[in-house]
């Protein structure tokens, strides 16, 4: 799978920053994630092999959208958030130049699941699925109470630009959507104006982006969406449908109700606003169907043709019923 | 005149093919991908069976709503500039209606076993 040049500079950077290191094996691309490629691995160690990711944009090739952090600022978010006891694995090195293998980071393997339909389904979560909605809005608490002074450069937006943004992504596609339109009207209609509380938000929380055992969240992926927002982003963002997998009546990830989720969130510290929450979902929907759209650009405009790319793009029709069925419900 | 099988046909053979012999033999990374395919191919073979009804009714349903004719994309614009002028909303006759109808023939063709498409027309 892995072309011999990769490996190579894999084994090579790993043995100049890690002591001990002889090279590595065992290295297999990770499916999920249509972004940026996921690198599993096993550092060769005297005294103990540690197994080992690596997250990076392959050199010569750009970040998935002009609001992503960069992979630096993620490497060191996850830091930030594993010192804050955030559940998050260990980064072990920040790719340089030198490496040779694009812009990334390495970090520990967490053992876990993230895939969302086995933490749905399967018995060996049975006993952990009911308390994962409180656990999510404790750690979401968590994120949000890091200090702000501490973090790297990060964008800020409030909730009236981010409209203003998804309004230009969706008219820079030049592909008519009614339903996105009338979400679109929505939310100027009901936009909270700025937030008293600015906080770090990540951004990307939902499954696929936690790792989890049968004793809950062992770690949060992912940061690269992480900005400075109103924090009931996050919240909202959580209990899109889209992240329901067919659990379509536990909003926060098929998971659990609101209320639990609040009820963590405000336990761990955190002051929930359920308007501004319901806000932010609809906004969630909307951003998440035209990602979906931005997919199918990239799809044909860039340099990945790639079958996942297109098939996503045909996945915003879903968010056009689920802003239906939150705007306009039949039978109301 | 071109001759048979269908297209839908032909795409259908050759999913069920994927499905059924090839699948089984492949594990790991490409049989994600392989997966995906197989998807897409499902995909298009509804879209050839279905969007021919659900174009025409879309574009009858638009042109009452609009009052004139035009292309189905030109009358889509439309309709959204309208939404976002303001001049169309929800209280407008027949809009929910529509863009409920036009949003369920999307999930029929796109994502039929979606939860949120499933408890729609699970209602109706």
């Amino acid at each position: 799978m892995a072309a011999p040049a990769f490996v190579e500079a894999l084994a090579k950077s790993v043995q100049s920053w890690c002591a001990g290191a002889t090279g590595v094996r065992d290295v297999a691309q990770l499916s999920g994630g249509a972004s940026q490629e996921t690198w599993s691995f096993v550092i060769a160690r005297s005294g103990g092999d540690i197994p080992a990711i690596l997250r990076r944009s392959p050199p010569g090739y750009g970040s998935v959208s002009g609001r992503a952090a960069g992979l630096s600022a993620e490497a060191e978010l996850m830091r930030l958030a594993y010192d804050a006891g955030v559940p998050s694995p260990r980064v072990l090195h920040v790719l340089t130049e030198r490496d040779g293998l694009g812009d990334g980071f390495l970090m520990q393997k967490v053992e876990g699941e993230t895939i969302p339909r086995k933490i749905l389904r399967d018995d060996l979560f049975a006993a952990t699925r009911p308390l994962l909605a409180r656990q999510i809005g404790s750690i979401l608490a968590g994120l949000h109470g890091i200090d702000r002074a501490a973090l790297p450069a990060l964008r800020t937006l409030s909730s009236t630009e981010e409209i203003e943004l998804l309004r230009a992504d969706y008219r820079g596609m030049d592909w008519p959507r009614p339903v996105f339109e009338l979400a679109l009207r929505w939310l100027a209609d009901h936009d909270p104006g700025a937030s008293q509380a600015i906080t770090l938000v990540h951004g990307d929380f939902r499954h696929g982006n936690l790792i989890i055992g049968p004793d809950g969240v062992r770690a949060v992926l992912d940061w690269e969406l992480a900005h400075l927002g109103d924090p009931m982003e996050d919240l909202g963002w959580v209990c899109v449908n889209s992240w329901r997998f067919g659990e379509i009546d536990k909003p926060v990830g098929g998971l659990g109700s609101r209320e639990e989720m609040f009820a963590g969130y405000e336990a761990a510290g955190g002051r929930v606003d359920a308007e501004r929450v319901k806000f932010w979902e609809v906004m969630g929907t909307l951003r998440w169907g035209i990602m979906c759209c931005g997919m199918m650009q990239r799809f044909r405009q860039g340099p990945d043709h790639s079958m996942e790319r297109a098939m996503i793009g045909r996945r915003s029709s879903e968010t056009e019923i689920d802003l239906l069925r939150l705007l306009a419900p039949r039978g109301a | 005149m071109q001759d048979e099988p269908r297209p839908d046909e032909l795409i259908k053979a050759v999913a069920d093919f994927l499905r059924d012999q090839i699948a089984p033999q492949i594990t790991g990374h490409a049989a994600f991908k392989l997966r995906v395919g197989i998807n897409a191919l499902d995909l298009v073979t509804r879209q050839l069976t279905l969007a021919g009804d659900s174009d025409a009714a879309e574009h009858a349903s638009l042109k009452a709503l609009l009052g004139h004719d035009g292309s189905l994309l030109e009358l889509n614009a439309e309709l959204a500039e309208s939404i976002a002028s303001g001049a169309v909303d929800l209280s407008t006759p027949g809009v929910k209606d529509h863009l409920w109808r036009t949003t369920l023939a999307k999930l029929a063709v796109d994502q039929p076993t979606y939860a949120s498409y499933r408890r729609e027309t699970a209602q109706k």
